[in-house]
């Protein structure tokens, strides 16, 4: 149990050293920008007072280091400063939109997860069979097509051709539950076309390497029934690899829903991001990609942990 | 060229398919000028015509001929995401391999260096990074090559570290040769095959990522005809049913697809994995 602990701690602290390097990277990536960001900001015509007062207000004029400290001490207490473009703090617009990504990858990750386990189980069962050959060409092409084009398909089917759902994900706090979920159907839909191939080949994959282990033919030869031989004797031996590719794709969603919510225009962080890209609005950029940086961090963390507890082989390397 | 043709008709017909279409993009990226009714950025008639005997595939947001500019946007999708992909192996696989040759004090360098660029997801990087140097093809092609890079390199590093290890590179060393000499004739030679056949793979990541950039107007810039930003200019039209925005979306995934049947194969035969 100690080592279990000792372990996660580990494996913690190093997660927080990466994610002080990640902010340091975020932060400093600001600094390299030729020529001086109040001047960028305000454009050419600025005389030399505003810029002087605009450098006034962002501290531009202290230390990079000072300013780095002052950036994360404020970012830690969930103070993300102002956005440059209109002057709104960013705490403000950051939270609802960053629980809506979380439950759209939620949402989506409910739906993947089972379904690409079965896949993958009755693929390692039905192997070579037209079932798995028909999963494995559909897999490598799901794998091929760009989110968008996923993201239209559906649209021209499920609301323009056949009005079932909305094309725009336009969810507010004040609809229920099931309004918003109705309403996400298709991005949740696409977000699940995206991963799912991946997952559903890891699973059949590992479930496959386990089979010509000398458990399972005495297993089999005791005269257990495949299905019975897959679920009980090689998936748990197989987890391991399972669940970290599980992990790798919910880490996938949570970064991978940007595209998916441009086209659906959902009211994410995603969506947030790009925008202030294309407005150059760069503290808004900063802060959303330490939090997407963060999530994603924490999820691979999340991913080597539960792989090792998974295969205690794993606890005591040689 | 002989023994290629004849180890293809051999291949599953997947590859062959996957084959046959990768040849008619080089064709249509060669050729554009010739076969594309009319110029790339010229400006015809309205915008959004149907289909019609003068601009078979209509037009686009702009009044540009749909066609022409599908059949452009094989030169600057496909080429801007080869010279990306090139450019992330030259870079990646050349210090990957420097990494396992010298190793020691330059080899913790540089994989710390790749473990952090890693650990922040790769599209919100090259966000973050195109915010600050802005959106032109040089830059966006520097800034994913070197997130790239970072794949190659853990790649290149761990193949050549088991070709470091052999006799023949120790033997090298202690004839007195040179870092680039053993690079170049000892390592190179027996790392270059998995290093291809990752290619394929790195190629169809890199070219997915820039159209979803394209797609999100932080790729490719007008007026350069590309597959991403077409989408995105005619989304509209897919809300009146017209499925002329999807064609742009469909050649990237046709493409990719091809390139995932051939590396399959490729793999499938380097593996020496015989079929049950």
């Amino acid at each position: 149990m100690n080592s279990i602990l000792l372990m996660t701690l580990k494996r913690l602290g190093l997660g927080i050293i990466t994610l002080f390097i990640v902010s340091l990277i975020i932060f400093s990536a600001v600094e390299i920008l030729p020529g001086d960001l109040a001047q960028e900001i305000l454009g050419q015509s600025a005389t030399p007072e505003t810029v002087a007062a605009f450098r006034q207000e962002l501290g531009l004029n202290q230390p990079p280091v000072t300013r780095y400290i002052a950036w994360l001490g404020s970012m830690v207490q969930g103070d993300f400063g102002h956005s440059l473009a209109n002057g709104r703090p960013i705490s403000e617009l950051i939270t609802a939109r960053f629980s809506n990504t979380l439950f759209l990858a939620a949402y989506a990750a409910l739906i993947a997860v089972p379904l690409a386990l079965t896949l993958g189980v009755l693929a390692a069962l039905y192997r070579n069979s037209w079932f798995d050959r028909i999963a494995n060409i559909s897999t490598l092409s799901s794998i091929s097509f760009p989110e968008f084009f996923i993201a239209y398909i559906l649209i021209l089917f499920f609301s323009v051709n056949n009005s079932l759902f909305p094309s725009l994900a336009n969810i507010s706090v004040e609809m229920s539950l099931s309004e918003q979920l109705y309403r996400t159907m298709l991005p949740a839909i696409t977000l699940t076309l995206v991963v799912v191939a991946h997952m559903m080949r890891m699973t059949r994959a590992s479930i496959i390497n386990v089979l010509a282990s000398p458990y399972v033919e005495m297993a089999r030869m005791k005269g257990m029934s495949p299905a019975r031989v897959i679920v009980f004797h090689a998936l748990p031996n197989a987890l391991a690899p399972i669940i970290n590719v599980i992990a790798l794709n919910l880490a996938y969603l949570v970064v991978g829903v940007v595209v998916v919510e441009v086209v659906f225009v959902y009211p994410g962080l995603g969506q947030l991001l790009v925008d202030s890209v294309s407005k150059r609005d760069i503290t808004v950029v900063q802060a959303a990609s330490l939090i997407f940086a963060g999530t994603f961090i924490l999820l691979n963390l999340i991913a080597d942990i539960l792989s090792i507890l998974s295969n205690p082989r794993l606890l005591n390397p040689r | 060229m002989f023994s290629l043709l004849s180890s293809l008709r051999q291949a599953p017909i997947s590859a062959q398919f996957g084959v046959l279409i990768i040849l008619l993009y080089l064709i249509a990226m060669i050729f554009a000028p010739v076969l594309a009714p009319y110029g790339e950025t010229d400006i015809l008639g309205d915008a959004f015509e149907p289909w019609s005997s003068t601009y078979l595939l209509g037009t686009d947001s702009l009044g540009r001929d749909m066609l022409s500019r599908i059949i452009y946007g094989a030169r600057n999708t496909v080429g801007i995401a080869l010279a990306t992909t090139l450019l992330a192996f030259v870079v990646g696989g050349l210090l990957g391999i420097v990494a396992a040759v010298l190793g020691g004090f330059v080899d913790q360098i540089l994989s710390r260096l790749v473990d952090v660029l890693m650990a922040i997801p790769a599209l919100i990087f090259a966000l973050l990074i195109l915010t600050i140097v802005g959106t032109s093809t040089s830059s966006l092609i520097l800034v994913i090559a070197t997130l790239d890079s970072t794949r190659v390199f853990r790649l290149a590093r761990s193949v050549a570290q088991t070709v470091v290890v052999m006799d023949y590179v120790e033997a090298a060393r202690y004839r007195g040769e040179g870092l680039w000499w053993i690079i170049r004739y000892e390592i190179l030679p027996n790392v270059s095959s998995p290093l291809i056949a990752e290619f394929g793979l790195r190629f169809c990541f890199v070219f997915l990522f820039i159209s979803a950039l394209s797609f999100l107007g932080l790729g490719t810039q007008p007026p350069l005809a590309d597959w991403g930003s077409m989408v995105r200019d005619n989304a509209t039209l897919i809300t009146f049913g017209d499925i002329t925005p999807l064609i742009p979306a469909s050649a990237i995934a046709l493409l990719t697809i091809a390139i995932n049947f051939v590396v399959d194969w490729k793999l499938h035969n380097a593996s020496g994995l015989k079929d049950e």
